[in-house]
């Protein structure tokens, strides 16, 4: 059982089954769009999406609060088992239509083979269908990342990657936990490119407490020489109930906001002076190459949802999968959907919802019923005048992204009655 | 109805904590008064917050009979009174209505300071003191060195001391055959025309004004025809009755006895606590000497955190006034906090315990300014005006002085630590007045101090310094100029009157530096740098910026996370209701409290 769990190698039996359609590189069919385009935008609200998540990590990171399963805890892995039971949940889903993008979050998918990877894309596409030129993306972590693995998931018909590169400082790959090295980001990114990916993004986090300026400059510049499609980077946040949070209740560093400002400020800059666009608050592609996925579920597009703790939106309502491990398959395995709860929004909670995950937008966000009484309330009256905000092109847009959660609960002020 | 010779009314008196509600709970139970099955603890305290707090504030009044040893039955009138000096007047009201007091003092304790106010008070007033050594069995006690001290202080000899355990009841009956023997009954003439002397009184939603009264001479009935003499208020006295602690109708109240009185009157204002009692035919034309009105030590404005609620909060007032006569309030305009009051309370621990009052019994969210003492300002015109806010301080080129009020401080301490209490003292500005060792380990020391530097939080630090051991009392002592300023905050620019005091010169520099320094650490960063200064005059003192927020947001916002997200920032939203809008920026209401809680 432990075996299936070692890093992949070329010896894997291949996939007897691939997906008939070849689904090419295109990643949109708004490539003359740039990223923070609202036309683009507007388009991602009628996309489909799915999601699958892979719970399986060699280790847990200790910022890390999502549903995860690490091998050095407690109870036997078995992928394959899960991978059933992806299969047997993907079959449940009960209004499909066909997908435009695909997405494999963890988790670390790229713990599973490729030929698991290929039997759930499979499904997918058998039960919901896949779209000519949908974007099909995994998370994946540099050190399982080889020329062989990557070639089998070229076949299987993935065409986007994103690796979690995190930093290229050893200082700080040590502190995030991090098994990887500099190098083996760089190779595993060289590994992708030879394979025929184009669409490679990088992840990073800044703002680790064992970050200086100079650490993070050195790691900008080496992220860019890449020349990847798309970069995300995220502030290094303290999240309940995670090893980070326990050292830092402890009295270690935690991490200053102030850095994290100068940090992401300085990145915005060498981002938009290499060609990039920032298009979300912690997301910059070259044009062309803005994540289909995430620009669809951040426009309330529909999306499917499967595995350990993740959640879907069809139909207006919100649901979520159960958490653990064991118990998402005990459900599934007794033909039951592996559900911890759902929410169904109404008409003027969908629509705040949409107006305040919208402004997390470059290209802003369409007034809708709630824009108006918003930007003319007291609230909105204050943050035009300390040009956090502003009004462009008949959208609203936050020209200060790092202060988007303050606007969002400004527009929380605002009731149905106002609208 | 009792003959004179078999009644006894008496108080308790002791310092919080030394065992006063406890002593009272076992009279109760052994007396029969209350059956173990109804006993709880603290029986009289009928209030939450006395409960919660352990502290009695409304004076209360049972009735216990006694079978005495030699065979004779006893009517007992229980007084109780409230232990901490903002309540003293309540006390010394009690003991008006009182032969005899019971002073308690905790055996591992020894003498406090209050202790001995309210018993030079009861002695003053021409009570009999029957001095009780309390928790003798508490591994601590060394009742010989609390019954000397006792002894000491009275004037007496430590035999004289009654030694008792309210918890386990060892000394209870000594205890109550003492009331019997040395305690000497009412003296009043049963025939002489009705003289009632009103010694509390509360409001109740049913019944209306409810009375306590102490019978001095004559009688009276139900139905009688009775006059209150200070109001003139002509009514009929519609029940009668007495608490054992159970409610008991009586049809007759006679001399020496103590019970209430229900008329049926609704306004609290025409039943005065201190007013005599008379009939309207045949009735008295010689008042008793009644009381002095309890004037308010401390000021400080009460403001709804929400503007809409100001209507509501001056509702809520006048109905606590019902209870509690002490409380004087005014409507008042803030520039920073809107429409509010200007609260007199008659310390801190009285306004504390208004302010949760409001806040629980009326739920009412409430913003309170930093407290301050009543002031006079002399005009160089030779007029003189109050000064209850620093708002009210008259520009500094019509002032000739600002005089401000002074107290008589008695400090019980043990020898160790005096020391340190008189550098403490200094601090404050105090006068060294009369030092006595009660023993060789306790000294009593007596200042003269501005209450200002007492009022806020000197008995904390006396405390502290004295690893809990020091007791203090005191008591007004006219008022004296000195060299005050004030030190204005301003916010933004904006002065904010809620922040700004009046001090003494000296301590300006200090405190302008310390409220700026904690205002920095306890108002969020804004959207913009804010300025905070401390002035006197246009004279900046202190500066501090409050650096413009950077980062607001989550970094990762998935799909998925939309629902947690949302709740997450509604939970945020609620913090933020607890901020009040200063000009353009959001202060938290800790804000304001941190002003009542400075380190200077």
């Amino acid at each position: 059982m432990s075996s299936e769990l070692e890093v992949p190698t070329t010896e894997y039996r291949l996939p007897t089954t691939l997906p008939t359609t070849d689904y090419g590189l295109r990643t949109t069919d708004y490539g003359d769009e740039p990223p923070d385009s609202p036309t683009l935008a507007e388009a991602a609200r009628r996309w489909s999406s799915a999601y699958v998540h892979i719970p399986f990590c060699a280790r847990r990171c200790p910022y890390c609060d999502f549903a995860v399963v690490a091998s050095d805890e407690a109870g036997g892995l078995d992928t394959g088992r899960y991978v059933d039971g992806l299969i047997v949940e993907i079959g449940m889903e009960p209004d499909p239509s066909a997908v435009d993008a695909i997405n494999f979050g963890g988790g670390t998918p790229t713990r599973l083979r490729p030929d698991d990877l290929a039997r759930i894309v499979g499904a997918i596409e058998s039960r919901i269908g896949i779209a000519d030129g949908a974007e099909i993306s995994i998370e994946a972590n540099p050190e399982d990342w080889t020329i062989a693995f990557a070639r089998d998931l070229r076949e299987v018909g993935f065409n986007r990657v994103s690796f979690g590169v995190q930093s290229f400082d050893p200082v700080v790959l040590a502190a995030l936990g991090r098994v990887h090295s500099s190098r083996d980001a760089e190779r595993a990114f060289d590994a992708a490119r030879r394979a025929g990916f184009t669409n490679v993004s990088i992840d990073l986090i800044y703002g680790t407490p064992e970050e200086s300026d100079e650490s993070w400059r050195r790691t900008v510049a080496r992220a860019i020489a890449l020349e990847p499609a798309h970069l995300s980077a995220y502030a290094l946040t303290v999240e309940g109930g995670t090893a980070l949070s326990r050292a830092v209740l402890d009295g270690a560093p935690g991490p200053d906001p102030d850095d994290q400002a100068d940090r992401y400020e300085y990145l915005d800059d060498a981002l938009r002076s290499a060609g990039f666009v920032r298009y979300e608050v912690s997301n910059w592609a070259r044009p062309g190459y803005s994540c289909r996925y995430n620009l669809s579920t951040w426009m309330m597009g529909e999306f499917s949802a499967f595995g350990t703790g993740a959640h879907d939106h069809r139909g207006g309502v919100r649901a979520r999968n159960i958490r653990r491990l064991d118990t998402y398959l005990d459900r599934i395995e007794s033909g039951v959907r592996p559900r911890a709860g759902s929410e169904c929004l109404g008409e003027f909670e969908s629509e705040r919802e949409r107006f305040m995950v919208g402004l997390r937008l470059a290209s802003g966000v369409a007034p809708g019923s709630i824009g108006g009484p918003f930007v003319t309330s007291d609230e909105g009256h204050r943050l035009l005048d300390a040009a956090v905000i502003d009004v462009r092109d008949g959208r609203v847009v936050v020209l200060k992204p790092l202060l988007t959660d303050l606007v969002a609960r400004s527009v929380l002020s605002v009731s149905a009655d106002d609208c | 109805m009792t003959a004179p010779s078999r009644i006894r009314n008496f108080s308790i008196i002791a310092h919080i904590d030394h065992g006063k509600s406890t002593l009272a709970d076992r009279l109760l139970e052994r007396t029969g008064a209350i059956s173990e099955r109804d006993m709880r603890d603290q029986v009289l305290d009928e209030m939450d917050l006395e409960r919660e707090r352990g502290i009695t504030i409304k004076a209360n009044a049972v009735r216990i009979d006694y079978d005495a040893v030699s065979g004779d039955r006893y009517q007992f009138n229980l007084i109780d009174t409230p232990g901490h000096v903002d309540f003293s007047y309540e006390v010394s009201r009690s003991l008006e209505a009182c032969e005899g007091a019971v002073l308690v003092v905790d055996a591992s304790q020894g003498v406090e300071a209050q202790t001995l106010a309210n018993a030079y008070m009861a002695i003053e007033g021409g009570l009999e003191v029957i001095p009780v050594v309390n928790k003798i069995d508490l591994p601590a006690a060394d009742p010989d060195r609390a019954a000397e001290e006792l002894a000491g202080v009275l004037g007496g000899t430590a035999d004289e001391v009654i030694r008792v355990s309210a918890k386990t009841g060892v000394g209870i009956d000594e205890l109550l055959e003492a009331i019997v023997d040395r305690l000497p009954p009412p003296e009043g003439d049963e025939d002489a025309p009705l003289r009632a002397l009103v010694f509390d009184s509360f409001y109740d939603t049913y019944r209306g004004v409810v009375s306590h009264v102490r019978i001095v001479d004559g009688s009276v009935s139900t139905r009688d025809q009775i006059r209150f003499m200070a109001t003139g208020l002509d009514v009929d006295a519609d029940e009668l009755g007495i608490r054992r602690p159970a409610t008991e109708e009586v049809d007759r109240l006679g001399t020496g006895e103590v019970g209430y009185l229900i008329t049926g009157v609704k306004e609290i204002d025409l039943i005065r606590v201190g007013d005599t009692v008379t009939h309207t035919s045949k009735g008295t034309v010689h008042a008793l000497p009644g009381y002095l009105e309890p004037k308010p030590m401390v000021f400080s404005g009460l403001f709804p955190t929400d503007g809409d609620d100001f209507e509501r909060l001056r509702e809520a007032l006048d109905k606590l006034r019902l209870n509690d006569s002490s409380l004087v309030f005014q409507a008042e305009t803030s520039r920073a906090l809107g429409f509010g009051f200007r609260v007199g309370f008659l310390g801190l621990l009285h306004m504390e315990i208004v302010r949760e009052r409001l806040e629980r019994e009326y739920d009412l969210e409430l913003v309170a300014t930093a407290p301050s003492v009543a002031y006079k300002a002399n005009l160089m015109s030779g007029e003189q005006v109050p000064v209850r806010s620093p708002q009210d301080l008259p520009d500094v080129s019509s002032l000739a002085a600002i005089e401000e009020p002074y107290v008589k401080v008695m400090i019980i301490t043990p020898s160790e630590f005096i020391g340190t209490v008189m550098d403490l003292v200094q601090q404050r500005r105090g006068e060294m007045g009369e030092m006595t060792y009660l023993s060789p380990e306790r000294a009593e020391l007596h200042y003269r101090m501005p209450l200002a530097e007492i009022v806020f939080d000197f008995f904390d630090h006396l405390k502290t310094r004295t690893r809990g051991y020091a007791s203090l009392d005191y008591e007004p002592d006219g008022y004296q100029a000195s060299d005050l300023v004030r030190v204005n905050i301003l916010l933004n620019g904006l002065p904010v009157d809620a922040f700004s005091t009046i001090v003494h010169r000296d301590k300006a520099y200090v405190y302008g530096k310390a409220m700026v320094g904690r205002l920095r650490e306890l108002i969020p960063r804004q959207l913009f740098d804010v300025p905070i200064q401390a002035a006197i005059g246009t004279r900046i003192i202190s500066r501090e910026t409050i650096k413009a927020r950077r980062k607001d947001v989550t970094a990762k916002c998935y799909g998925g996370d939309i629902t947690r997200k949302r709740k997450l920032l509604e939970r945020q939203k609620e913090g933020k209701r607890r901020m009040k809008m200063v000009g353009q920026v959001e202060v938290p209401q800790e804000a304001f409290v941190a002003a009542l809680k400075l380190e200077t």
